[in-house]
């Protein structure tokens, strides 16, 4: 009769400790992907404002200009993680030399629209950066939480997989500091 | 570490708020063990008259205390870059945006409140939008942002109730002395120590309360120089406000503990009376940080 008891007790406990991680995994796996959401959102974001840019330094340093809005328009189409990472590195660096170049225009920089832009513009480079390193931290929780015992065992049933970094530039944080 | 630093804080508070548990729990011992018949209906009553009025709080605060300090909205078109740099916090937190404030003033100030994460509010003063860069605002802002994410505003509202308990209890207290018969043979020694306790209670209630405030104030400082990963804005912030003279008028003295650094200026230095830690000592947290 005891034994039965003290059977019946294990397995409950077993029970709640598989819920338990169960959801733990499906929290963080969900985080991952609403990081992952709002990073594509403000990248999607920065390609609605950009022809907008282009727009209002028309007619501003044009030779300077062409190269850049070259770099600017560029898109791939990929899947790639760190292939989307360095192309939005290369439409940041574009984007922040394009307003920096429209800065030393007097009469452009007294435009009230494109102070409106520059502001929306520096303000959605900001919100990759911070939705980059949001995204980054998740998946090293979700990483660390997969591969720690018993969670891999778990994890192996659900078939979750390691998530891959959106890559950072160690400095990024300071360049966008000097531009302004 | 910040992650250790975090940590710290949050065994700190639990361990307040443990101790102001067992505190009141000894109020109320004393009480029953001096005055034994009918208190038990007297701190029923006072329970409940606290739950109701945390309750009533605890669903209007956010909307009473932007009424008392004058503050009004926000707006996405007169003041872009504030809201703009909100949003970018936001994402770096996780969190929904708040709703946004503006209080017109020169003092340099800011406060959170609301009950949770959906239901927030982040009031700036006017003063603060003029002197601060963007770096030195985004520190503020993740600031408030690491109170709200905290439920800080669930712990002062705990600590609130607690302090009330303890008021009325010790108010009871010392009206049942009237009416309280000498026969019974008590420990006198016991009976001084409680009688005293219970007419200290509300000061010792306060300095928990205040406590727990100086508390959540260093984690949130903690919290905010890992959201933006720049210790720099923050710290630059609370120098400029620091150094800054002008009060704040029109101020209620209860929503003092709500902002980032205390709007009436009093230059003691981190007293057990203060709501805020000293600007320079936080300042010091910070610089330790990693």
């Amino acid at each position: 009769m005891n034994i039965i008891y003290i059977i019946i007790a294990i397995i409950l406990i077993l029970l709640i400790a598989i819920i338990l991680i169960y959801n733990h995994l499906v929290t963080l796996n969900n985080r991952c992907n609403n990081a992952w959401s709002q990073i594509d959102n403000q990248l999607k974001r920065r390609y609605d404002l950009i022809p907008n840019l282009i727009e209002v330094t028309k007619g501003y340093a044009n030779h300077e200009r062409q190269t850049l809005v070259e770099t600017v328009n560029k898109r791939v189409q990929t899947n790639n993680l760190s292939e989307i990472a360095k192309e939005s590195e290369e439409v940041s660096k574009g984007v922040k030399k394009l307003l920096a170049v429209a800065e030393s225009y007097p009469d452009l920089k007294a435009n009230e629209l494109f102070k409106n832009l520059q502001i929306e513009l520096t303000g959605t480079e900001d919100k990759i950066a911070f939705a980059r390193q949001f995204y980054n931290d998740s998946v090293q929780d979700f990483n660390t939480a997969i591969e720690i015992f018993p969670n891999n065992i778990l994890a192996n049933i659900l078939n979750y997989k390691s998530k891959n970094y959106f890559k950072v530039k160690e400095n990024e944080r300071n360049q966008v500091k000097i531009n302004l | 570490m910040i992650l250790k630093e975090v940590r710290k804080n949050k065994t700190k508070t639990i361990f307040i708020i443990t101790l102001f548990v067992i505190f009141v729990s000894l109020c109320v011992y004393f009480l029953s063990y001096i005055f034994f018949k009918d208190v038990f209906i007297a701190v029923f009553f006072g329970l409940v008259f606290s739950i109701i009025t945390a309750l009533v709080s605890y669903y209007n605060s956010d909307q009473m205390i932007l009424s008392i300090n004058n503050a009004r909205p926000a707006t996405r078109e007169e003041f872009l870059q504030l809201n703009v740099s909100l949003e970018a916090i936001c994402i770096a937190a996780g969190l929904p945006k708040p709703k946004l404030y503006v209080m017109d003033t020169d003092a340099l100030n800011a406060f959170a409140t609301g009950r949770n994460p959906d239901h927030a509010v982040i009031c700036v003063t006017s003063g603060l939008i003029k002197k601060l860069d963007k770096y030195e605002m985004e520190g503020v802002l993740a600031h408030e942002l690491s109170h709200i994410k905290n439920y800080d505003i669930l712990v002062s509202t705990v600590a609130i109730i607690m302090v009330g308990f303890v008021s009325i209890i010790a108010d009871i207290a010392s009206r049942s002395l009237y009416f309280k018969n000498s026969d019974d043979n008590k420990n006198p020694i016991l009976l001084v120590i409680g009688l005293l306790m219970l007419i200290l209670s509300p000061i010792f209630a306060n300095l928990l309360k205040l406590a727990v405030s100086r508390n959540r104030e260093y984690l949130a400082d903690a919290q905010a120089a890992e959201i933006t990963r720049n210790k720099e804005g923050l710290i630059n912030a609370l120098k400029k406000i620091d150094e800054d003279e002008v009060q704040m008028t029109n101020i209620n003295k209860a929503t003092e503990s709500l902002f980032i650094a205390s709007p009436f200026k009093n230059k003691e230095r981190d007293s057990l009376f203060s709501t805020h830690p000293n600007t320079k000592n936080r300042i010091k947290k910070l610089e330790n940080i990693k």
